[in-house]
């Protein structure tokens, strides 16, 4: 059986050119970047050319690109930076619905002391700027708002975000592990002081990310070490996922457009085909400013894990925000801030993907789908009285 | 990825006796869409016999799982027999659940009970039993979460979300969990003290010789095989334990102190406190 991958927000294949430019540096130029030989001195030249890869991808300069270990990482340094960097602050905003690598670190803060201003959203996962504008205080150190959700797929406008952060002297960091790559951007054009990355959402290995820092923007190090990074980041660098991550960018530069109007085809087919044929199923996330790659849906009366359990058995790779995936017995905290009624919120499915999805790929999943919908409606207790039992009483 | 047995996934791919039965004799109602699973339970009775019973459910994997499995376990059951059967039942039927999901189980039992009521013209109140409701979020009342740490030796608040949900959503409720936990955790130990350590406890002859084939196997012969030796169990007569001695064991000096404090000490400590290991 076929793996049909759809779940490319949650992971990515690694690009196998990624791979070939990465495979030298593990037997064969695997000094250490910061020996005096030659040697290892050879490898820092292709760190630097890596460096330069990535920020050109951002628009940024090579200079304020710090590598980490992942995107958890990225967000973590940045928002315990800005906070270390201003001491006399002790005021964050984010929003609700931002990955636990930011909103977990952010509740843990509050717990050491700090203070917290969670912004909602709308029905369509959009945040509110005058929320933002009235959230804002004069001890805000960082307004840190995702490019774009992971769950949903929503594209927040960060460059309106980051010009009402900056208008009252707060920090600007953008959590756009899902949106580098799937969106071109400029960031030399942006109130953008700290934009985190992730290398295995773009086609880059596991365990490497990035972060840009602004020149000129206080910086305080969260690894404290080695001189690796400019004393930035120590710890001796993963050179082949930073070979990797370079490459990845690279090839994301020169593709983004093409990739999106293809991917986005591709998804918007996948999209209409099951809305169009699956009854009673909702949307979730913004209808216009989403990725091109991913759509959220909601089958009434179905729940998420049999749904991801009866795709599996196609050899469809899918995800959920119902409750029983993850183990916790609430639905996403990502759909419970956007208000989806709970008869949705338990069926919902998140389609992802790639550049190496197929045609074919989608064509199977629209034929599939329906059927597995279908099935597990026949063996719900809801569906055919309407809402009328609900279990509530 | 939840770790499913087999037999889950069987239940939950081919799930046996779907759906109704219109002229049903008792219909059982629990859970709900907020809660993210439901099953509506129907049998069909005869003589004081379940002869037929069928489920909808909304609901994970397990939840499914369990719903079939449910119905094939009562079918053939009289109505007092089939009282008898507790969540664990349901769980150890399917092989095991994922303890984050046991409320299936769960669900699964009281879905039963509210059929046999409804059967029995018992009015099944709003909630499925008695009690004053503790938590909030999944309306699960006191005598639910009592009765899951009785019937499953639950030890922590975390075990009581696991088979009860209470305390999974807004977690308000977790010093009453608490609470409940440390009174019927305390009940049950008064009660253990005063019982004498009577039947129960004492193994029966086939129970103790798989327990003491398993901790020779698993604990002793690994960590003889790793200096070179090895040993066999030979015979089990009672609380005697014959083995032989092998590889760089069988002349060692030493090997009856090897016999004494190793082997029969573990097996006293973890099978039964009379056992003598010889030499066969
Ligand atoms: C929006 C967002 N931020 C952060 C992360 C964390 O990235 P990493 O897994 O590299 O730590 C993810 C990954 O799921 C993400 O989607
Ligand atoms: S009242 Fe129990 S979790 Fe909210």
């Amino acid at each position: 059986m076929a793996t049909i991958y759809l779940d490319n927000n949650a992971t990515t294949r690694v690009d196998p050119a990624v791979f070939e430019e990465m495979r030298p540096f593990f037997c064969d130029l695997y000094g250490n970047p910061s020996s005096m030989h030659t040697f290892g001195g050879q490898v820092g030249h292709h760190l630097d050319t890596a460096r330069e890869r990535v920020a050109a991808l951002l628009g940024a300069a090579a200079g304020e690109i710090v590598f980490t270990s992942c995107g958890t990482e990225g967000d973590s340094t940045a928002i315990r930076s800005a906070l270390e960097a201003q001491p006399d602050k002790r005021h964050l905003v984010t929003t609700k619905v931002e990955h636990p690598a930011v909103l977990n670190l952010a509740n843990h803060l509050v717990k050491k002391g700090y203070h917290l201003t969670l912004l909602g959203v709308d029905g369509d996962g959009m945040i509110d700027l005058d929320e933002l504008r009235d959230a804002i205080r004069d001890d805000t150190a960082l307004v840190s708002i995702m490019w774009a959700n992971n769950e949903t797929g929503t594209v927040f406008p960060v460059q309106e975000a980051g010009e009402i952060a900056k208008s009252r002297g707060a920090l600007f960091h953008t959590d756009a592990v899902q949106a580098v790559g799937k969106i071109p951007m400029d960031v030399h054009q942006l109130p953008i002081d700290f934009l985190t990355l992730s290398g295995h959402k773009l086609h880059a290995p596991k365990g490497v990310g990035a972060l840009y820092v602004r020149k000129g923007v206080p910086f305080r190090p969260f690894l404290v070490g080695g001189h690796q990074e400019r004393g930035r980041r120590g710890g001796t660098e993963n050179v082949p996922g930073i070979i990797g991550l370079g490459k990845a960018c690279e090839l994301a530069g020169e593709n983004i457009e093409h990739e999106n109007t293809r991917v986005r085809a591709l998804r918007d087919r996948l999209e209409r085909g099951l809305l169009a044929t699956v009854p009673d199923t909702r949307l979730n996330g913004h209808p216009t400013d989403r990725l091109p790659n991913t759509v959220n849906l909601s089958f009434k009366f179905v729940e998420g894990e049999a749904i991801l359990l009866l795709l599996d058995e196609l050899g469809i790779c899918a995800s959920s925000g119902s409750a029983c995936t993850s183990g916790s017995l609430e639905p996403s905290h990502v759909l419970r801030a956007m208000g989806v009624p709970f008869t949705y919120a338990h069926g919902s499915v998140r389609l992802s993907l790639s550049r190496f999805n197929t045609e074919e790929e989608i064509a199977f999943v629209v034929e599939r789908l329906p059927g597995i919908i279908e099935r597990l409606r026949s063996i719900s207790p809801f569906t055919e009285e309407g809402d009328a039992w609900t279990g509530e009483g | 990825m939840w770790d499913y047995t087999d037999k889950v996934k069987e239940h939950f791919l081919n799930p046996k006796n779907v759906g109704k039965i219109e002229d049903a004799d008792g219909v059982g109602e629990v859970g709900s869409l907020a809660c993210g699973d439901a099953l509506r339970l129907f049998i069909k009775v005869e003589d004081g016999r379940i002869v037929d019973a069928r489920f909808q459910t909304f609901g994970c994997g397990s939840a499914i799982a369990s719903s079939s499995a449910l119905t094939e376990m009562v079918k053939g059951k009289t109505l007092d027999e089939a009282l008898q059967i507790t969540n664990k039942d349901i769980a150890d039927y399917l092989g095991g659940l994922p303890k984050e999901k046991m409320h299936c189980s769960v669900m699964g039992r009281e879905a039963l009970e509210a059929a046999i009521n409804n059967y029995r013209g018992i009015e099944t109140p709003d909630q499925p039993l008695e009690g004053e409701v503790v938590c909030e979020c999944f309306g699960v009342t006191d005598v639910q979460i009592r009765r899951a740490i009785e019937e499953n030796d639950l030890k922590s608040v975390e075990d009581v979300t696991h088979y009860t949900k209470a305390g999974g959503g807004c977690e308000r409720c977790l010093p009453d969990i608490e609470k409940i936990l440390a009174e019927v955790r305390g009940a049950m130990e008064t009660r253990a003290e005063r019982e004498p350590p009577g039947p129960p406890a004492r193994l029966t002859n086939l129970q103790r010789i798989q327990k003491v084939q398993q901790v020779i196997d698993e604990e002793i012969r690994p960590s003889l095989q790793a200096d070179g030796g090895d040993l066999e169990l030979v015979d089990v007569d009672g609380t005697k334990v014959y083995v032989s001695l092998r590889g760089t064991c069988s002349n060692c000096p030493s090997s009856q102190i090897t016999l004494k404090s190793g082997v029969e000490a573990r097996l006293r400590e973890v099978v039964d406190p009379d056992i003598q290991v010889l030499e066969a």
